[in-house]
């Protein structure tokens, strides 16, 4: 089956606005009889439920942290961008949505990212006007500085706390529907499961974390802005918390899973220090400003850096991509990163890791612009490694941060079973098969305040109102036996969880996944390797359904619980992601296969077969998933190779 | 082919590398529980080990034993979410200046040394389980005025109001506040004003949040003390417990604009009592 998009005809920058103003709104009166329930209080969710609430929609948000502000939106540190060109240095939405299209190595949609660039402005307009205290120069405007893959200065900041102050504007303006009384937020719940009936998404199964009390709720639309899911790999710069579960249970209800393969490792992190650590720590990319990458050009060099002179020095990156340097895109970094590490050549415990130098442009600018620029990176690297990166080098290493892959929707945000819209990082969005830094901010808030809104309006106000037009009822009765199902559904498998009497904890499966899926299917794949995995994997989950030990009860707050709920929805989602990575026979972007490189170690893409957008369908438990196309075409960014030489 | 994982385990370092730890800990089933102190052992420890990846090795050793593990609060791990929040030793996120607890390492605490580690203690934030207590009255103080009023569409362009770069980064001292709660829980009174300080400068400061600055700072007081916490008197704990260092100059502030507002604003507030600077 061939996928329709429904992507609006005409010009590409005309298609936004045209269709926008095609779309029905609905009158404060009228929105508000509809119930839109949100999942996820991100960038994405906030922002939308913000929104919708100022249409007047009655808007229920979930989320499962103890407040809606500590969402991971909240951990963003490096900005994000938009094609204002106050610096004057030639950029435009052209340019912006170009880059991204590039940045994306051909694998996303030019209407979604056009529209993307289009929007980016009046993001920022929006976020300033709701008191984000973005940086600024002395003359009090606006200042932007730079990020990987680009050669303009298109991103907007707040120190190194980006995502934390647009969140909080979101989030405020949330809270201000609340007290409108448009609003409910139930923190501490966690979606579990998706009701869907006659074909379409009816509400949602929800675990009260405090209670333990499952609880079924009925909307008119349903909204996931629930994430990524990097923590497949145990270790990445996401929270602990986030996870697929929401995501993972839509698509075993029919919604459909796009490129789960297109997984993004962040180049400049926190190498790993110790078996037992929980999580890796990102280092912002804006970091790649100032800082040159390096390792010893002779394998195992053990001196220390300081006592390496210039000329036994390898800037691999300047070498390599003369052009962009120390700012190649991510999963370039990545891999030069990578490839350095396994000739032996890479510095820190275990030789796993590169040298961020700043010296050179400590001497160039002095130490108190770095410490205005970067204080806060520096002192958190100073606190985990307990090493001074004014005096050493920093030393980074890649590591999961963000996925590109997520449930399929079409341009207006929907997924293919009706009623469902997903938004953020959640869908497979507009990022394609790499996501350029300071990107993931732009999409989250273009989803939330400005896209979702117009589509879901429109898509509601479609909808013949039941009962002859009269008023709908302000909650849809969850009397529908489909509601009962998913909630019996929810108890059997929590009571299954709780019922294991195992010996191992639950994060000693997570590890052992995660281990596997980095090595199988992390910075590199080959089919040898991700057969192996495919055959690891149900070995792993069957050992984890047999002995996992989850103590206390389902009637309380109970974090093992939770816990082993996510992990045995990563033990399922695995497979499809391995799956996926196998299937798709070239590289590009964060995908890179063995079998496909061209003789400098590049990503070598397959255009002529892999040109499209991978949906994958869910069968059943014991059938293998049905795989959907949706081909991708290319009118303003002509097919090319992607080269930052 | 693919990356290997660095693996530094802890077997391979040397014994003088090691620590060993005596946790004694609040452990309290649930609201009505009247709670506990209990004591564990942290063995055989790597001073690198983060105090949360400490508390996760105790927690695997726990249920190993059958024994429910510690719950606690934490999300993001690197100090930025606000949900990490335990008083150790004595302290608001541990001893050490300007970090949350999940950015506290071991290297901080000595080899043999006792530890004690309790939720956050303050009437407005009542604990739910262990370590983890309810912060909903932030929510709802927010959402009392904690925001400017613009409906998404009608900004208008971004450089049309030039903001000074000292009132830029003023804001942003204030608005880096994490919403953790530490001001809380180190105060002798579990005053929240340093939270409400942080969030009425920043708003102040911008030209964006003239507009509702006396009404803002009204209603976010009156809720303040409607969630029953205390009253600010100068001791200055919140602003030494505080992992994004916050001053307390902008209680200051927070009563400068208090003040101004009460005199002035037509819906005159009830009755506040708090401090004067």
């Amino acid at each position: 089956m061939v996928l329709d998009a429904k992507i609006p005809a005409g010009p590409l920058p005309q298609k936004w606005e045209t269709h926008r103003k095609a779309l029905r709104s609905l009158r404060p009166s009228e929105a508000r009889s509809y119930r839109v329930l949100i999942v996820g209080t991100g960038l994405a969710g906030a922002s939308a439920a913000a929104t919708l609430g100022e249409q007047g929609f009655q808007v229920e948000v979930f989320c499962f942290q103890d407040s809606a502000r500590r969402a991971h939106s909240i951990a963003a540190q490096g900005g994000i961008n938009a094609a204002k060109n106050y610096p004057k240095d030639g950029d435009s939405v052209e340019r912006l949505f170009a880059d991204t299209m590039r940045g994306g190595d051909f694998r996303s949609r030019e209407a979604n990212v056009y529209r993307l660039a289009q929007i980016s402005n009046a993001i920022i307009d929006q976020c300033v006007a709701q008191g984000v205290p973005f940086a600024r120069e002395y003359d009090g405007y606006l200042a932007n500085r730079s990020f990987g893959g680009v050669k303009v200065r298109r991103t907007f900041y707040a120190r190194g706390q980006t995502g934390q102050q647009l969140l909080l504007g979101a989030y405020q303006a949330m809270l201000r529907q609340v007290k409108a009384g448009r609003m409910r937020v139930h923190p501490r719940a966690e979606m579990l499961d998706l009701v869907v009936a006659d074909g379409a998404a009816r509400g949602i199964v929800v675990r009260d974390l405090v209670s333990g009390a499952i609880e079924a709720h009925a909307g008119d639309a349903v909204v996931l802005a629930t994430g990524g899911y990097s923590n497949i790999y145990f270790l990445s710069t996401n929270a602990k918390g986030c996870n697929v579960t929401a995501i993972y249970r839509a698509y075993r209800r029919g919604a459909w899973f796009a490129n789960p393969c297109f997984t993004q490792i962040h180049p400049t992190c926190i190498p790993m220090a110790s078996h037992y650590q929980s999580k890796l720590t990102l280092m912002s990319e804006s970091l790649r400003n100032d800082g040159r990458i390096w390792v010893p050009a002779r394998k195992g060099d053990a001196r220390p850096p300081s006592e390496i002179p210039e000329a036994e020095r390898d800037y691999y990156l300047e070498r390599k991509y003369p052009s962009y340097g120390n700012l190649a895109p991510r999963d370039i970094a990545c891999r030069a990163a990578k490839d350095v590490c396994d000739e032996g050549r890479g510095v820190g415990p275990g030789g796993q890791g590169v040298y961020l130098d700043f010296s050179d442009a400590i001497r160039r600018l002095g130490r108190q612009v770095i410490e205005e620029r970067y204080g806060n990176l520096f002192a958190m690297y100073h606190e985990i490694t307990n090493e001074d990166a004014y005096q050493v080098p920093m030393r980074i290493y890649p590591a999961p941060h963000y996925t590109m892959g997520g449930l399929w929707v079409d341009y207006n945000l929907m997924s293919n079973l009706p009623r469902l819209f997903v938004i953020g990082e959640a869908n497979f969005s507009d990022h394609g098969a790499n996501r350029l830094g300071a990107s993931a901010l732009m999409q989250g808030l273009a989803d939330g305040y400005f896209i979702l809104p117009s589509t879901l309006a429109d898509y509601l106000a479609a909808r013949p109102a039941p009962g002859g037009g009269a008023r709908r009822p302000a909650q849809e009765s969850p009397a529908h036996p489909a509601f009962g199902a998913a909630r019996q559904g929810v108890q059997e498998r929590t009571r299954r969880l709780l019922g294991r009497k195992g010996t191992r904890p639950v994060d000693e499966f997570h590890r052992e996944l995660g281990k596997l899926m980095w090595d199988e299917c992390g910075m590199s794949r080959s089919a040898q390797g991700l057969t192996r995995a495919l055959a690891e994997i149900p070995r792993l989950r069957e050992a984890f359904w047999k002995d996992v030990a989850v103590l206390g009860g389902g009637e309380e707050l109970n974090q093992a619980l939770e816990k082993a709920g996510r992990v045995a929805d990563f033990l399922e989602f695995a497979e499809l992601l391995c799956r996926d990575a196998l299937h798709r026979e070239e590289s590009c972007g964060g995908h890179f296969r063995v079998e496909h490189q061209t003789p400098d170690g590049e990503a070598q893409r397959n255009d002529a077969q892999f040109c499209y957008v991978a949906a994958w369908q869910f069968q059943g438990d014991d059938q293998a998933s049905v795989l959907h196309r949706e081909p991708l075409t290319f009118e303003a960014v002509p097919l090319s190779e992607r080269s930052y030489k | 082919m693919s990356g290997q994982r660095p693996v530094v385990s802890d077997e391979r370092r040397v014994a003088s590398d090691v620590m060993n730890l005596t946790l004694v800990v609040w452990r309290q089933k649930d609201a009505q529980d009247p709670g506990r102190f209990e004591t564990y052992e942290a063995r055989d420890v790597s001073p690198d080990l983060s105090f949360l990846e400490m508390l996760d090795l105790v927690n695997d050793q726990l249920i190993r034993q059958g024994i429910e593990p510690i719950a606690f609060d934490h999300d993001c791990r690197e100090g930025i979410c606000g949900s990490c929040a335990m008083m150790i030793n004595g302290f608001a996120h541990g001893p050490e200046p300007a970090v949350a607890a999940c950015q506290l390492y071991l290297r901080h605490f000595k080899d043999g040394e006792t530890i004690t580690i309790e939720p956050w203690r303050a009437k407005a934030f009542p604990v739910i389980k262990d370590l983890i207590v309810d912060r909903s009255a932030f929510d709802r103080i927010i959402q009392a005025g904690g925001y400017v009023s613009v409906t998404t569409g009608q900004a208008p362009e971004a450089n049309s109001i030039p903001v000074p770069k000292p009132a830029a980064e003023s804001a942003m001292d204030a608005a880096a506040c994490i919403g953790c709660g530490a001001c809380v829980a180190a105060c002798p009174n579990a005053s929240a004003m340093l939270f409400v300080a942080a969030k009425i400068s920043h708003l102040a400061t911008l030209p964006q949040g003239q507009v509702e600055r006396k009404q803002r700072v009204v209603r976010m007081v009156k809720q303040m003390d409607h969630e029953g916490f205390g009253n600010c008197t100068n001791h200055y704990e919140c602003m030494a417990a505080c992992p994004k260092s916050i001053h307390v100059k902008f209680i200051a502030r927070l009563n400068r604009e208090y003040l101004r507002a009460a005199r002035t604003h037509p819906s005159r507030p009830g009755e506040h009592s708090g401090s004067s600077h």
